[in-house]
C-alpha cells in the first residue's frame, strides 16, 4: 500500500536555527504512526512543517500523491488534515460548542451537526460543558476539546502534538482510548509524544527524531525492543 | 464609532489613530451626499459605511497588513501617517471652513414625558444602538463573525485550524471602518466639523474605548454613554468649554481603579 503522507528530506526552521534537518517518513492510510524524541528533537517543528504553519525549506511533503508543501494552512486543513496543536490553542473566551464548530468552519450546517454528534458520542463531557467558555474547562477537558475541534473538519489524517502534556494519567488512559476509537473510525494518525510507553502501545508503527533528524523507525515491536529506546526512552 | 475601534483593536491589536479622521470623511461623505444628490444624512449613513468599509479594507490589505506583527509603536506611526493623509486630503477637497449638514430631523424637536428632545439626537442614538446590535449579532450568530472573535482570542489557534486569518483581518478593520463611517453620517447634523476635527475625534473614541475596556463591545458601548453624559453635565455644571475636562477626569479615575477598564479582560 502507497503512503498517504510521505515527507522527503524534509528541513525546516525558525530565522537562523535549523529544527529539522532531514526528516524522512512516511504515514499509511489508516494506521497510528508516532513519533517520539525529547525536547527540541524537532517533533513539534515536523508537524508544523506539515501543516504549512512554517515554510519547508528543503525537500518535499506529499499528502495522496499531490505536494502540500508551499500550502498554507487553510490549504493544508481542506484537504484534509487537521492539527491538534500543542498547548491545545483553543479560543479561551468562545464556548466548548462555538470552539468544536470553529473546527468545521468550512462545511456545510449538516454535515456539520453529524460531526457534532460524533464528537460528542466520543466526549460525552464536551456535551455537557458545551455552553461553558473554554477557558474554564480542565486541562483533560480542554484536550478532548482541542481533539473534538480537529474531528469537526472530518480529517482522513489527524495530526496530534503532545496529547499527554500535563494530563493526569487517568485522563491520558481516556484520551488514548478515545484515540484508538477514533482511528478505528478510520481517521489515520501522526502522534507526537513524550509518553513514549504510552504513544508505543497506540501505535503501528513508529520513527525516533533526535536532533532533527529521523534516528530510528521500525514497527511498534521492534522500537519496544530496542536498546536504545529501551534506554533512553523508556528508561529501562 | 468607538465600537469601530473596539473591533480593530480587539481582533488585530492595532491601534487606529486615523480614526477621527475616518470619522471626517463619513461626514463629509454625508455632507455631499446631502447637497449634491438632496440625500438625508439619516439615510446617507448607509452610503458613508460602505465606502469607509472600502477604505478600511484598502487601507488594511494595502498598509496595515504588513505592520499586523510589528511592534506597536511602528503601528501607531503608520496610522498616525494615515491619519495625516486623510486629514490632508479632506483639507484639499474641502477646504478648512467649518461646515454643517443640515437635516429637518436635526431641526425638529419634540416633547418626551417631560423632558424636551432633539428629533436628531434621538434617531442618531436609536440607530447607533441598532448598529451595536447587528455587530452584536453578526460578531456571535455568523460564521465569520466567529472567526473574527476566534482570530482576536486566539490568532496562532485560528491558523492551525485553517481560518483564513488575512481574509479575517481585513473583514474586521472593514467592518470597524463602515461603523466609524456610518457614525461620522450620523453625528454630520449634530456637529460642526472641518477636516481637523480628527485628531479631537480620534482622542475621544480612545478615551471610550479606555474607559470601557480595550477589546470590549459592550464596553465601548458603555463607555460611549458614560462619556457623553459626563460631558453634557460637565458642560452645564462648570462651562461649556470645560466639558472635556469632566470627561478626562473619569478617564484618570477609571484608570486608577480599573486599568483594565469596566469591561476590559485583564492583562495575562
Amino acid at each position: 500500500m502507497s503512503a498517504q503522507l510521505r515527507l522527503d528530506a524534509v528541513e525546516a526552521g525558525y530565522g537562523d536555527l535549523v529544527a529539522v534537518r532531514d526528516v524522512s517518513l512516511e504515514v499509511r492510510a489508516g494506521e497510528v504512526v508516532a513519533l517520539i524524541g525529547s525536547n527540541g528533537a524537532g517533533k513539534t517543528t515536523t508537524l508544523r512543517a506539515i501543516t504549512g504553519l512554517l515554510p519547508v525549506r528543503r525537500g518535499r511533503v506529499e499528502f495522496e500523491g499531490e505536494r502540500l508543501d508551499g500550502l498554507g494552512p487553510a490549504q493544508v486543513v481542506a484537504r484534509g488534515i487537521a492539527h491538534v496543536p500543542e498547548a491545545r490553542q483553543l479560543f479561551p473566551t468562545m464556548t466548548v460548542r462555538e470552539n468544536l464548530e470553529l473546527g468545521a468552519a468550512r462545511r456545510a450546517r449538516r454535515r456539520r451537526s453529524d460531526a457534532l454528534d460524533l464528537v460528542f458520542t466520543l466526549f460525552p463531557r464536551l456535551r455537557e460543558r458545551q455552553a461553558q467558555l473554554a477557558g474554564t474547562l480542565s486541562g483533560g477537558e480542554q484536550q478532548m476539546c482541542a481533539i473534538g475541534r480537529g474531528l469537526m473538519a472530518a480529517p482522513k489524517l489527524l495530526l496530534l502534538d503532545e496529547p499527554s502534556l500535563g494530563l493526569a494519567p487517568v485522563t491520558v488512559k481516556l484520551i488514548f482510548e478515545n484515540l484508538r476509537a477514533i482511528n478505528a473510525r478510520g481517521t489515520t494518525v501522526l502522534l507526537v509524544e513524550q509518553n513514549v510507553a504510552r504513544a508505543l502501545e497506540l501505535s503501528h508503527r513508529g520513527y525516533v527524531i533526535e536532533n532533527g533528524r529521523i534516528a530510528l523507525a521500525g514497527t511498534r515491536a521492534e522500537l519496544a525492543q530496542s536498546g536504545h529506546v529501551r534506554q533512553a526512552y523508556l528508561g529501562l | 464609532m468607538a465600537v469601530g475601534l473596539t473591533l480593530i483593536f480587539g481582533v488585530m491589536r492595532v491601534i487606529n489613530f486615523a480614526h477621527g479622521d475616518m470619522m471626517v470623511w463619513g461626514m463629509y461623505i454625508a455632507l455631499l451626499l446631502s447637497r449634491r444628490a438632496g440625500l438625508d444624512p439619516y439615510v446617507g449613513f448607509v452610503i458613508s459605511a460602505v465606502a469607509l468599509f472600502a477604505l478600511g479594507l484598502a487601507v488594511q490589505r494595502g498598509l496595515v497588513q504588513r505592520i499586523v506583527d510589528a511592534p506597536h509603536e511602528m503601528q501607531i506611526l503608520l496610522m498616525l501617517g494615515v491619519a495625516l493623509v486623510l486629514e490632508n486630503a479632506a483639507l484639499m477637497a474641502f477646504g478648512p471652513e467649518p461646515e454643517r449638514v443640515r437635516s429637518p430631523l436635526a431641526a425638529s424637536t419634540i416633547w418626551l414625558g417631560p423632558v424636551f428632545v432633539d428629533v436628531g439626537r434621538l434617531v442618531t442614538f436609536g440607530v447607533a444602538v441598532l448598529l451595536t446590535l447587528l455587530l452584536w449579532l453578526f460578531l456571535f450568530r455568523t460564521d465569520l463573525g466567529r472567526a473574527i472573535r476566534a482570530a482576536a482570542d486566539n490568532p496562532y489557534g485560528a491558523l492551525v485550524i485553517g481560518t483564513d486569518v488575512r481574509r479575517v483581518y481585513a473583514t474586521a478593520f472593514g467592518i470597524g471602518a463602515a461603523c466609524v463611517g456610518a457614525a461620522g453620517a450620523l453625528v454630520s447634523p449634530l456637529l460642526p466639523f472641518q477636516p481637523a476635527t480628527g485628531l479631537s475625534l480620534s482622542i475621544t473614541s480612545f478615551n471610550i474605548v479606555i474607559i470601557g475596556g480595550m477589546g470590549s463591545l459592550l464596553g465601548a458601548f458603555i463607555g460611549g454613554l458614560l462619556v457623553s453624559v459626563a460631558e453634557s453635565l460637565g458642560a452645564v455644571f462648570l462651562a461649556p468649554s470645560l466639558k472635556e475636562l469632566v470627561s478626562f477626569s473619569l478617564l484618570i479615575l477609571i484608570l486608577l481603579f480599573r486599568p483594565a477598564g469596566l469591561f476590559g479582560k485583564r492583562a495575562p
